[in-house]
């Protein structure tokens, strides 16, 4: 295949970037000297984890009655963020591992991003069952142990399904993600002088590109992309039963786990097109992350779109059909009840303003895919909202109703997570190579001094 | 830090070249006339270089995945089932072994186990981390170029070296000691 085929199919940057050594320039300049603008958006990242830290240790010496929650809603803006921030990990996996093993041809630029993303979003989702159980300090509970009386947790429950789901997702993506950085951190250590060289040396773990090296990481990258695959679709199933294993109308169906997982990689793929847009621009990486690129994450966010807005109507659609007056109710409630305007705010933001991604012009327009993707986000974040909060305040018995509304150290704890999210991110673009290097020149014709061999790429 | 590992009474020759196919056919010359510890360097997982040129084939990696996956899988059913038999206590009026729920236990354990013993079968194979000062190595490798290392005792290197020279290196280096790389 020829460079043009190939700058043509999607999978080249750009017809700039021909050599192998194009790309470590262009990658590993951004390791540089950060600029005044990344230190702006560190010190505010910096800022938000302060307020972050401040709410929950104020909730810890105050207690858990500084949130909303109360009883019938035990479960409000923490699981609700828990679960979005799950969530957002799934495309970065997705894109690393699935796309991988079907050899989509764009996802090289975009990989490493995106399963750093899943990494410190991982992080981030960790933190909300901890400040969700109030005092933090047994919070070793969630641990499978026996307790004193030898008893060992209920292996029945989805509590401890999720525990075993999460801790898997983390350690898994986070080995992913660091095994795939060894060769670009050796390339980085070859380039850096000073300090970062003994920096990238330790953590290059003395890779040094031979032939023995590549050839068994390529084969443990396949098998650990093969494992990763099945584990990111349970991890938000099992998310799912968290809520689908209780009788709670508007949690007890059977479409919850696919409708979790196309929701889920529907906010991670947003979230990525959010990231990559102001990435691609500080960072000069236009020659990489092109408008190719979006067009395809546009597709996979119209795609399962459409998947969420059809599970949204299903499951009026089952409410309506099954007959059962606490289940109608429930999504009556939903629809035309206190808390109306969250399930307004997800119907627009998820079934609606996506529908413009029909349009090609739309898909390839940068800025007006930035904007749909930060009304994906929120949208996503109002869908937990609406599936945890109005479910819980609307369940069987009338007397047994009840309202929510999140309280200020909630809404800090909910806006320091963006900020602890962001702090590891910025990090991130400046002490990894961004973009995958050897990944990169996969996808580059090879030197070669005599004729192209027929069929080689 | 440990020091490199040397190969007594070996001498090596380090070639850099520029292009695939030089590399390609200078490994394979150098495996038609007898050499056998040499090495290849490159900057991503050329596979026409490790299957045609060095005749890579399998790799021992995968029985550490299916063998980690394995034990994860029986790691999980046990231990779900010996706590569940331990103190038998009926909740939910479920059988006291719960397969169904044990699957899933099962299932994550499989996959922890099956990832985490594919990095140890990486590791173990590939030789890494690898804490020695970098020998017989050169910059370059990891940015847009390939190299050959091969070590042969004093009476075999002459031959060594001239193979890599006639595939038009840009750099040819001898080097007194042979190393283990």
């Amino acid at each position: 295949m020829t460079t043009a085929e190939l700058t043509q199919r999607g999978s080249l940057p750009n017809p700039d970037v021909g050599k192998y050594e194009d790309v470590n320039r262009d990658v590993l300049k951004v390791l540089s000297r950060p600029g005044k603008g990344w230190w702006i958006l560190f010190s505010m990242a910096a800022a938000g984890v302060g307020l972050f830290l401040t709410s929950w240790f104020y909730q810890i010496y105050r207690g858990i009655g500084v949130s909303g929650l109360n009883a019938p809603v035990g479960w409000g803006v923490y699981i609700t963020t828990f679960v979005f921030w799950v969530g957002i990990a799934h495309s970065g996996t997705l894109i690393s591992a699935i796309l991988f093993l079907f050899r989509a041809p764009w996802r090289q630029a975009i990989y490493r991003a995106s399963e750093a993303m899943t990494v410190f979003a991982v992080m981030t989702a960790g933190l909300f069952p901890l400040i969700h159980v109030g005092r933090v300090w047994h919070a070793y509970w969630l641990v499978p142990y026996p307790n004193a009386r030898f008893l060992w947790p209920n292996f029945r429950s989805p509590l401890v399904w999720d525990v075993f789901a999460i801790t898997t997702y983390f350690t898994v993506s986070a080995v992913f993600f660091y095994l795939g950085t060894i060769p670009d951190l050796a390339a980085a250590r070859d380039h850096a002088r000073g300090l970062r060289k003994k920096f990238y040396q330790i953590i290059s773990l003395g890779w040094r590109g031979t032939d023995r090296e590549w050839h068994h990481f390529s084969k443990a990258y396949i098998y650990l992309a093969a494992l990763a695959t099945p584990l990111v679709l349970s991890v938000h199933s099992v998310v799912s039963w968290d809520f689908a294993m209780a009788i709670v109308p508007g949690w007890h169906t059977t479409i919850f786990a696919p409708y979790f997982v196309a929701g889920a990689i529907f906010s991670g793929v947003a979230l990525v097109i959010t990231l990559a847009v102001p990435m691609r621009k500080f960072f000069g990486l236009e020659d990489y992350l092109t408008v190719k690129h979006f067009e395809a994450m546009a597709k996979l966010c119209m795609l399962t779109s459409a998947i969420v807005l059809y599970a949204y109507l299903t499951e009026y659609f089952l409410a309506w059909y099954s007959g059962e007056p606490p289940e109608r109710g429930s999504f009556w409630n939903r629809v035309f009840g206190h808390y109306w305007w969250a399930n307004w705010i997800m119907l627009t933001c998820n079934g609606l303003v996506p529908l413009m991604l029909w349009v090609r012009r739309v898909r390839r327009s940068i800025a007006a895919l930035f904007v749909i993707s930060i009304f994906i986000n929120i949208g996503m974040w109002f869908e937990r909202f609406v599936i945890i909060v109005t479910s819980l305040s609307h369940e069987y018995e009338p007397w047994a109703w009840g309202l929510y509304r999140p309280s200020v150290v909630e809404m800090g704890i909910l806006i320091g997570s963006f900020a602890w999210f962001g702090f590891w991110f910025l990090l991130f673009t400046r002490l990894l190579p961004p973009v995958a290097i050897a990944e990169m020149k996969e996808v580059i014709p090879p030197p070669r001094r005599g004729r192209v061999k027929e069929g080689a790429t | 830090m440990i020091g490199a590992k040397r190969r007594r009474g070996h001498q090596g020759v380090f070639a850099l070249f520029k292009h695939l196919d030089s590399t390609v056919e200078a490994c394979k010359a150098l495996r038609a006339a007898g050499h056998k510890g040499f090495r290849a360097y490159a900057p991503l997982p050329e596979h026409e270089l490790l299957e045609e040129g060095l005749a890579l084939t399998h790799s021992p990696v995968r029985v550490f995945t299916l063998a980690g996956g394995l034990t994860g899988a029986a790691t999980g059913f046990a231990f779900t089932s010996w706590t569940s038999m331990d103190w038998p206590l009926v909740t939910g009026g479920k059988p006291i072994l719960s397969i169904p729920a044990y699957v899933i236990i099962a299932f994550e354990c499989a996959i922890l186990f099956g990832a985490l013993s594919t990095v140890i079968g990486l590791f173990v194979n590939a030789g890494l981390p690898n804490l020695r000062p970098l020998v017989a190595y050169h910059p370059e490798c990891s940015n847009g170029s390939f190299g050959v290392y091969v070590t042969a005792p004093p009476a075999r290197i002459g031959e060594a070296r001239k193979i890599l020279a006639g595939f038009d290196p840009d750099e040819l280096r001898e080097e007194p000691e042979g190393f283990d790389v």
